[in-house]
């Protein structure tokens, strides 16, 4: 037989998409429903370029072996303790963080993509969400596998699914995720797969997992850059989608520009835990928050958007406040843990001298004038005994839940309020952006579970936050929260340490 | 000594996390249990479904089918992500090697072009049946509810995706890669008046609502007859045509279906013990899309088997795997 | 122009890839960072399985490059042959 033979681009269409059909017995429109609702127009489905041609024998192949490799390692890791070559057993909070607020979001992106990989009309675009569905999968597991050993030895690991549930500052997060996937399917990957992963993943995963390497934690560092392998194909689906969207119909342009500058705001508040993971929660720096942004964000994702503009996309709405936030924003997230330590499932600290420098070098038009003041006075406090703690509960912004104390920008000792009236009712917000967020959808926003809210409705197991942090939230008080100074991880490592182990 | 002071001093504090100690007790736990019990969202979602506006993001109410506790659903294989592409990168290894010997042995050119055309009638058009399976698991997967079972879907899912794929390297095979066989078992697929019946079939389960339902319909009706009748029926056929050789080609779905059969039995037990209104309701699912199954493969079994009674012999199976789950007395 | 860019785990086979990009795009900069060796270049960036087999010596998939692949940067084309990375200006 002579015939021509397939390459691979025509090979994978025939092993994915050529497997659907047109239906004649069934309405198509009943077996794919939400394609239509958000106005986005779709002409032809076949127009879908895959952003990558895995079929599942090379999936299974390759992701078999880098599963192999990782485990190979937690394995040692375990065996061979590996939590006690940490730089300081003050990192592993950075990965309690990570644990409680970032996993649980893996989880809700394999559910999300798991919805999408199913409602697609278009077959392409359904594996490709498939394979991601199923590599959130790996991630969260792999995220809980290697976790496992340090929730073995260190507190404030163990109910970190519980607390995502639950947990005040943990519903930033979740209401993040929450709110792209009760969005459209189109919304979803506008919001995930592209402003999400192809502009702002890269921050949280890059640098971190760097940070993990550069303070001893082989097993997040493994899992990290094993995740990111896979996400470099998510980002090749991002890219994917939103040249898809803006091809198929001009309509779609402005929609799709609406959800961007949505998201990447939504995205960079969500950011502001990296942040200060980043600069305060690390022993040994990798680099600041503010090259990361830089590197990351302004030079790749300014390339990106150039690449876009001649679709008619503009850069996001609000991205020149972010150029001004990122000298504040990790200092400010920080300090609001630092005030309401004795509520967090981490322990929180002053960073130390060395640490004060190296902010002061990275952050020069910022941090000695405004955030190096605060510090030392609270270093003199604690060396007192005076540490406090704000005991009243923080009003949060309705639409990113974050307690409301970032400040204006252009003048850093005014917080930022913001608010808006819908039916009779007043919300508030941390700032333009989220301001912004709620005024084009109220309905969806004035539903938000916001946890300060709940708990003076008595919804959370008790008046008192006490009760509510014993109870409501399961933490063990004493030994989840409040500063390392004075914690059972601080006192174990100390032992160890000195007993020559460490 | 200090090997003495390490254990001393390196005395874990806990076995495992919380939520796995208060369902099996204080002691170290599997890697299956602390990546599966627990880890879906139970409470506290901040806004509804914009596309279904009468349900909460994760919500027990997407099926008729009530659990005590969802999680109860585990998988005896204990698949998480990292032992289940483990698994399955083996089975392709090995099925990788008899397609490459199938290849490299130019088998194709010994089968009698009677077999291929019946490959290309009646086997390969099956990989539009394993595409609806795909979507059928991925619906139970997105709206299911529990990690127990959802993972558990979507391993379907993709693994029905990669039945699909080696059905269509079979066509490539018969076609030295020019994927006209595909397009011509397509075509067959949509225009052969045996197969429309199945095809409407297909059409319809991607539209029932309830993912239980759904899932009942093609992992327990769909898949019980037709994997019976398309590998081992039609495998025997082919033997005795002088086809042997395509038995290289399918086995990777036969060892599949076996694997899969177990995940499957168990979970379903587990669902028909739970309550009797569960196990009539699965009854009564399973009476309906049985029916209407039998009916859908009638005309292309007739074609495709001499055989007279090789319907009843599937459906006989069907009846056996139904009173071992428990679902029918 | 724009930069493209990707980066790599520092294992022993990106050691190979590397040096096969570094041979087929004379032009672009390769930056080794903790635990992670980045590559970018101005507009264009290629990955050839011809070039990496040669250093590598043996059968190179490209698909292989995912199991060392951290991340990237550009739109993305990629065929038996070679992965390519660009912007268009």
């Amino acid at each position: 037989m002579v015939a021509k033979k397939l390459n691979l681009k025509d090979k994978y269409r025939a092993l994915t998409r050529d497997l659907d059909w047109d239906y004649d017995y069934a309405d198509r429109k009943k077996a794919f429903p939400y394609e239509e609702f958000e106005g986005i127009k779709i002409t032809d489905w076949s127009k879908w370029e895959d952003p990558f041609r895995l079929t599942m024998d090379a999936y299974w192949k390759y992701q078999a072996e880098k599963e192999k490799k990782l485990y190979a390692i937690f394995d040692a890791f375990s065996q061979n303790n590996g939590h006690l070559n940490v730089s300081d057993a003050r990192y592993v909070n950075a990965i309690k963080v990570f644990l409680t607020g970032v996993s649980p979001l893996e989880y809700q992106a394999f559910q999300g993509y798991a919805h999408v990989g199913r409602q697609f009309g278009g077959a392409g675009a359904r594996v490709a969400c498939q394979m991601q569905s199923i590599d959130e999968l790996r991630h969260v597991q792999t995220q809980i596998h290697a976790m496992s050993h340090y929730n073995k030895f260190f507190d404030g690991f163990q109910d970190w699914t519980h607390m995502h549930d639950r947990v005040w500052y943990l519903s930033v997060p979740k209401s993040f995720f929450d709110d792209a996937r009760s969005a459209g399917p189109f919304e979803f990957l506008i919001a995930i797969s592209f402003s999400f992963e192809y502009v702002l993943t890269n921050l949280l995963f890059v640098p971190f997992m760097s940070g993990a390497a550069h303070n001893g934690d082989m097993a997040t560092c493994t899992f990290g850059f094993s995740a990111q392998s896979d996400e470099a194909r998510h980002m090749t689906l991002g890219l994917e989608i939103i040249k898809f969207l803006l091809e198929q119909h001009e309509d779609n342009v402005p929609i799709v520009q609406k959800w961007i500058d949505k998201w990447f705001w939504r995205g960079t508040r969500l950011l502001a835990i990296v942040a200060m993971m980043m600069d305060y929660m690390l022993p040994n720096k990798v680099m600041s928050w503010k090259e990361a942004w830089e590197v990351y964000f302004e030079d790749a994702g300014g390339a990106l958007f150039k690449d876009l503009a001649r679709y008619g996309i503009r850069m996001p709405k609000f991205v020149e406040t972010t150029a001004k936030e990122k000298e504040h924003i990790s200092h400010q997230a920080w300090w609001i843990f630092y005030t309401h330590g004795h509520a967090a499932g981490f322990h929180t600290s002053i960073p130390s001298a060395e640490e004060m420098d190296w902010l002061s070098e990275k952050y020069p038009d910022t941090f000695d004038k405004y955030y190096r003041p605060r510090w030392e006075l609270a270093k003199e406090m604690e060396d007192r005994g005076e540490r406090f703690y704000t005991n009243g509960l923080p009003q949060l912004c309705t639409t990113c839940q974050i307690p409301m104390g970032f400040t204006e920008m252009d003048d850093p000792t005014q917080i930022a309020y913001r608010s808006s009236d819908f039916e009779g009712e007043k919300y508030h917000f941390c700032s333009d952006g989220c301001k912004h967020i709620f005024d084009e959808e109220p309905e969806k926003y004035v539903q938000s579970w916001l946890p300060v809210h709940q708990i003076y409705q008595g919804n959370c197991g008790g008046a008192d936050v006490e009760t509510v942090l014993r109870e409501y939230y399961k933490m063990n008080l004493g030994e989840d929260n409040m500063d390392f100074k004075g914690s059972p991880d601080e006192k174990r490592w100390n032992e160890w340490k000195s007993k020559g182990v460490a | 000594m200090t090997i003495e002071i390490k254990t001393a001093t390196l005395q874990p504090i806990r076995n495992t996390f919380a939520n796995i100690e208060r369902r099996f007790g204080d002691k170290p736990a599997s890697r299956y249990q602390e990546a599966t019990y627990d880890l879906q969202g139970e409470t506290n979602f901040h806004y509804r479904p914009l596309w279904q506006p009468q349900y909460e993001l994760n919500d027990k109410s997407r099926t008729q089918i009530k659990m005590e506790d969802w999680y109860d659903l585990k998988d005896p294989r204990q698949f998480y992500y990292g032992t289940y592409v483990q698994q399955r990168a083996k089975h392709q290894e090995a099925t990788e090697t008899n397609y490459s010997f199938f290849d490299k042995r130019g088998l194709t050119e010994h089968l009698p072009e009677e077999v291929k055309s019946h490959l290309i009638t009646y086997l390969i058009p099956l990989r539009h049946v394993e595409h609806t399976a795909n979507l059928n698991n991925m619906y139970g997967c997105a709206f299911g509810y529990g990690t127990a079972i959802t993972q558990a879907l979507l391993y379907n899912a993709m693994d029905r995706l990669g039945n699909a794929q080696y059905l269509s390297r079979i066509g490539l095979l018969l076609d030295g890669n020019s994927s006209e066989s595909l397009a011509t078992a397509k075509q067959e697929w949509l225009k052969n008046p045996a197969w429309q019946g199945m095809r409407a079939l297909c059409e319809e389960m991607t539209t029932v609502e309830d993912w239980f339902e759904v899932f009942i319909a093609q992992d327990l009706v769909v898949d019980t007859l037709v994997f019976n009748l398309f590998y081992e029926q039609l495998d025997q056929k082919l033997a005795v045509m002088g086809g042997r050789d395509v038995a290289l080609l399918t086995e990777f779905m036969q060892v599949w279906n076996k694997d899969s059969s177990r995940w499957l039995d168990s979970v379903l037990k587990t669902v028909a013990s739970e309550s009797e209104d569960n196990r009539a309701l699965l009854e009564e699912w399973v009476q309906q899309w049985r029916v209407k199954t039998l009916a859908a493969l009638r005309p292309v079994i007739a074609a495709m088997l001499d055989k007279g009674d090789a319907l009843d012999i599937a459906d006989a199976l069907l009846e056996a795997r139904l009173k071992k789950i428990g679902i029918t007395r | 122009m724009s930069k493209v860019y990707l980066a790599l785990q520092d294992n022993d086979d990106s050691r190979y890839i590397v040096e096969a990009i570094s041979e087929d795009n004379p032009s672009a900069t390769v930056i080794n960072q903790p635990a992670m060796i980045r590559i970018e270049n101005e507009g264009e960036l290629v990955v050839l399985r011809e070039t990496v087999e040669e250093k590598i010596g043996r059968e190179w998939d490209v698909q292989e490059l995912h199991l060392s692949l951290i991340t990237l940067g550009g739109n993305v084309d990629e065929d038996e042959d070679q992965l390519r990375l660009s912007w268009n200006v």
